[in-house]
C-alpha cells in the first residue's frame, strides 16, 4: 500500500473518516477533509487574531500582513461593488481567507487540500450565488430580473439575449467552483506525478538517480507555481464574488 | 492512513491497490474511482464546511474585522489629527511672523517719528537762537548808529562852539573889545548855513 500511495496521484484526494458519524442515514463522519477545514479556520483565525492583538499604531510585520489582506479585499470589493457593497465585506473576506489558507495548507506534503474537492468549492459558490439571488430579490423585488434584460437590445433579439443571460447566470456557480477545484486538483496531481517519478527513478540505481534530477527540478518549479496558483485562485474567487455581488446591488446593466 | 474498521469498504480497494501496484482497474470497479466525485463523501463535506466556514465567518465578522477596521481607523484619525495639528502650528507660526513684522514696521515708524521730532525741535531751536542773535545784533547796530549820530551831533555842536570862540577871538583881535556872545553865535549860525 505504501508503494502504491507514492505513485498513485489520486490517493491524496481520498477521504478517510476519523470519527465515524451517521445522522439520519447520512454519513457525516469527521474526516480528514473536515480535519483540514478545522485546521484552515483555526490557523487563519489564530493568525488574524494574534497578529492584531497589540493593535499597534505602527504595525509589525505580521500585523501588516493582516492589514494588507483586509485592505486588499476591502479595496477589491469597493472597486467592484461600490460603497453599498461593503455590507458584504465580512463574507468576501472570509471566503478569501478560507480559500487562500486552505490552498496554502494543501501545498504541504501529506496535507489534504480542502479546495481540491468539487463539493467544497461548489458549496462556497452556491453560498455566493445564493447570497446574490436572495439579496437581489429582497432589495429590488422583481426588478432584480432586469439583470437578464440588457438595455438597448432590439426586440427581435431580446429572447435570445435573455436566454444567453440566464444561461450565463446559471453557469456562474459551476464556473466559479470548477475553476478553483480544477486548478487545485490538476496542480496537485501534476506535483504528485513528478514527485512520483523522482521516487520511482531513484529506486533504479545510479542512472535512475541521475535521471530523477529533472523531475525533481520540475517538482520544485511546480511547487513555486502552485504557490502562485494558490494565491491567484483565492484572488479570482474573491474578485468574481465581488462582481456577482455588484449584480445583486445594481441589477440593471 | 486513517483507515478504521468502520470503513471496511475502504480497506478492500486499498489492499487491491497494493496487489496490482498501479491500482486503477480494481478500485474503479468497487469504489467510486475518483475521490472528488465520490458522492458518498458529500454530506459529510458539506456539513463540516458549513460548520467550519460558519464559525470562521462569525469569528471574522465579530472579532477580527472590527479590530482590523478599528486599527486602520485609529491610524487614519491619528494621521489626519497630526496633519491638522501641523497645519495649526503652521498657522500660528505664520501669525507670529505677521505680528513680528507689524511690530517691526510700527517700531520703524515710531523711530522715524522720534527722529523727525528731534530734528524739527533742533531746527526750531537753531532758528530761535539765530533770530535772537540777529535781533541782538540789530539792536547793537542801532545803538552803535545812535551813538555815532550823537557823537557826530556833539562834534558838530563843538564845531559851532569852536567857530564862535574863534570868531570872538578874531573879533577881539581885530576890533578890540568884546563882541556879544549871542550875536557871534547868530553870525556863525548864519555863516555855516
Amino acid at each position: 500500500m505504501a508503494a502504491a500511495d507514492k505513485v498513485d496521484p489520486i490517493h491524496q484526494f481520498q477521504i478517510h473518516p476519523i470519527i465515524p458519524l451517521h445522522i439520519g442515514g447520512y454519513d457525516v463522519s469527521f474526516t480528514n477533509s473536515s480535519l483540514f477545514m478545522v485546521v484552515t479556520i483555526v490557523l487563519a483565525s489564530a493568525f488574524l487574531y494574534w497578529s492584531t492583538a497589540s493593535r499597534a499604531l505602527i504595525p509589525g510585520r505580521l500585523q501588516s500582513v493582516s492589514e494588507m489582506a483586509y485592505e486588499f479585499v476591502g479595496n477589491m470589493l469597493r472597486d467592484a461593488a461600490g460603497k453599498q457593497g461593503m455590507q458584504f465585506f465580512p463574507l468576501v473576506f472570509s471566503l478569501f481567507m478560507f480559500v487562500l489558507v486552505a490552498n496554502l495548507i494543501g501545498l504541504f506534503p501529506y496535507f489534504f487540500t480542502v479546495t481540491s474537492h468539487i463539493i467544497v468549492t461548489f458549496t462556497l459558490a452556491i453560498l455566493v450565488i445564493g447570497t446574490v439571488v436572495v439579496y437581489g430579490f429582497a432589495k429590488h423585488g422583481l426588478g432584480f430580473l432586469k439583470l437578464f434584460v440588457p438595455h438597448g437590445v432590439p426586440g427581435l433579439l431580446l429572447p435570445l439575449v435573455v436566454a444567453i443571460e440566464v444561461i450565463s447566470f446559471v453557469s456562474r456557480p459551476v464556473s466559479l467552483s470548477v475553476r478553483l477545484f480544477a486548478n487545485m486538483l490538476a496542480g496537485h496531481i501534476t506535483l504528485k506525478v513528478f514527485s512520483g517519478f523522482v521516487v520511482s527513478l531513484g529506486a533504479l540505481g545510479a542512472v535512475g538517480i541521475a535521471g530523477s534530477i529533472l523531475p525533481l527540478a520540475m517538482a520544485v518549479a511546480l511547487t513555486a507555481l502552485e504557490l502562485l496558483v494558490a494565491f491567484l485562485q483565492a484572488y479570482v474567487f474573491a474578485v468574481l464574488t465581488c462582481m456577482y455581488l455588484n449584480d445583486a446591488l445594481h441589477p440593471s446593466h | 492512513m486513517f483507515v478504521t474498521s468502520a470503513y471496511a469498504q475502504e480497506t478492500a480497494p486499498a489492499a487491491a491497490e497494493g496487489d496490482t501496484h498501479a491500482g486503477t482497474a480494481v478500485p474503479a470497479a468497487e469504489h467510486e474511482a475518483f475521490p472528488p466525485f465520490d458522492a458518498k463523501t458529500f454530506p459529510s463535506q458539506i456539513l463540516w464546511l458549513v460548520i467550519t466556514f460558519g464559525l470562521f465567518y462569525l469569528f471574522l465578522k465579530r472579532v477580527v474585522m472590527p479590530r482590523l477596521g478599528g486599527i486602520i481607523d485609529v491610524r487614519n484619525d491619528r494621521i489626519s489629527q497630526d496633519l491638522d495639528h501641523a497645519a495649526r502650528l503652521k498657522g500660528e507660526a505664520d501669525a507670529a511672523v505677521a505680528a513680528y513684522e507689524q511690530e517691526l514696521a510700527e517700531a520703524k515708524a515710531n523711530a522715524n517719528k522720534i527722529g523727525q521730532q528731534a530734528s524739527d525741535a533742533a531746527k526750531a531751536d537753531a532758528e530761535g537762537t539765530r533770530k535772537k542773535l540777529e535781533a541782538e545784533l540789530e539792536k547793537k547796530l542801532g545803538e552803535a548808529e545812535a551813538s555815532i549820530a550823537s557823537i557826530k551831533a556833539k562834534a558838530m555842536k563843538e564845531v559851532g562852539t569852536i567857530a564862535e570862540d574863534t570868531t570872538s577871538a578874531i573879533v577881539e583881535a581885530l576890533v578890540g573889545g568884546k563882541a556879544d556872545k549871542s550875536e557871534i553865535a547868530a553870525a556863525v549860525k548864519s555863516a555855516s548855513r
